[in-house]
């Protein structure tokens, strides 16, 4: 057993078996569309048709229950897209390589959301589709980061090398996380400042909060279902590519 | 309501990217698995 094998950690070795994830991923995905499903149809039904309208925004303020979530889950995805990429170069994890090139095109979607609805939203409040605004030019940059590691994991002959590659620019760009947590205190900016904090009470009323708590959690649990749902694809993908390239490469040896 | 055109674009944009992300990755799944099943009889009775 080599060195860097013997040193991982228990809890990391225990999911590098893609048979033990498969059986595992499998139990838990419906749970995860269920709750998904549910807990997103009562937030958007309540963030349209029962909870306030803003006193200054009228009702454009319902985007936030599309937009909050979506911006979170881009934050979040690209987090855990870098914490995958660390653990693949440091451990040689067989499934975190598979599971930060399966975030990406999502990661990415969901930026591609935040943006969009944001501009849905700007429109109408600022006058404005798009501002060279701080927040919204942070995300940007995630979008591109998140682009940019699609393309980075696909574009070598040897798909290591791709994920290592991948790994490293995800890792670099971890850097825009604070950015954009930090760039409605540290500018001014058209974007308001964050109305929830993990140290503070909330300052929205919580007719509006708690639509937005159902709808953030359960796009969460949409976006985790999407990536096990790709993953458990991705594992099952190269284990067909093993089995097939063992049968060839039986059929051309000498009897 | 005001700024319906807004909002309706809003919620078709965040219904219609996650269900699109969640289609495809059931249906390759799924694929994955019959191709999976066909290839490696011991996977079949797995998914």
């Amino acid at each position: 057993m080599s060195a860097s094998v013997a040193h991982r950690p228990r809890s990391l070795h225990r999911f590098a078996n893609p048979g033990r994830f498969l059986r595992l991923s499998g139990l838990l995905l419906p749970w995860l569309t269920i709750g998904a499903l549910v807990l997103t149809a009562i937030g958007i039904v309540w963030g349209l048709f029962f909870s306030p309208a803003d006193w200054q925004q009228g009702d454009a303020v319902r985007i936030m229950y599309v937009h909050v979530p979506a911006a979170w889950l881009a934050s979040a995805g690209y987090l855990i897209l870098a914490l995958c990429s660390a653990v693949a170069l440091v451990w040689r994890h067989p499934l975190a390589d598979l599971a930060a090139v399966e975030i990406g095109p999502v990661g990415a979607g969901f930026a591609a959301l935040c943006l969009a609805t944001g501009s849905l939203w700007g429109k109408p409040m600022w006058g404005a589709w798009w501002v060279w605004d701080a927040r919204l030019t942070s995300v940007l940059v995630l979008f591109f980061l998140y682009l940019g590691h699609v393309v980075l994991v696909r574009a070598f002959d040897s798909p290591e090398r791709g994920y290592r590659a991948g790994a490293i620019l995800a890792l670099v760009g971890v850097v825009d996380l604070p950015i954009i947590k930090f760039s409605v205190v540290w500018w001014n900016t058209l974007h308001q400042p964050a109305t929830i904090t993990l140290t503070g009470a909330p300052t929205m009323y919580i007719g509006m909060l708690w639509p937005l708590l159902f709808t953030t959690l359960g796009y969460t649990l949409g976006f985790a279902a999407i990536i096990t749902a790709r993953l458990r694809a991705a594992v099952m993908e190269r284990r067909i590519r093993a089995l097939l390239m063992a049968r060839a490469a039986e059929a051309e040896a000498p009897a | 309501m005001t700024h319906l055109p807004y909002i309706a674009g809003a919620y078709a944009l965040g219904l219609l990217i996650p269900g699109g992300f969640a289609i495809a990755a059931w249906t390759r799944m799924r694929a994955a698995a019959r191709r999976l099943a066909a290839i490696d009889p011991r996977q079949r009775g797995r998914r």
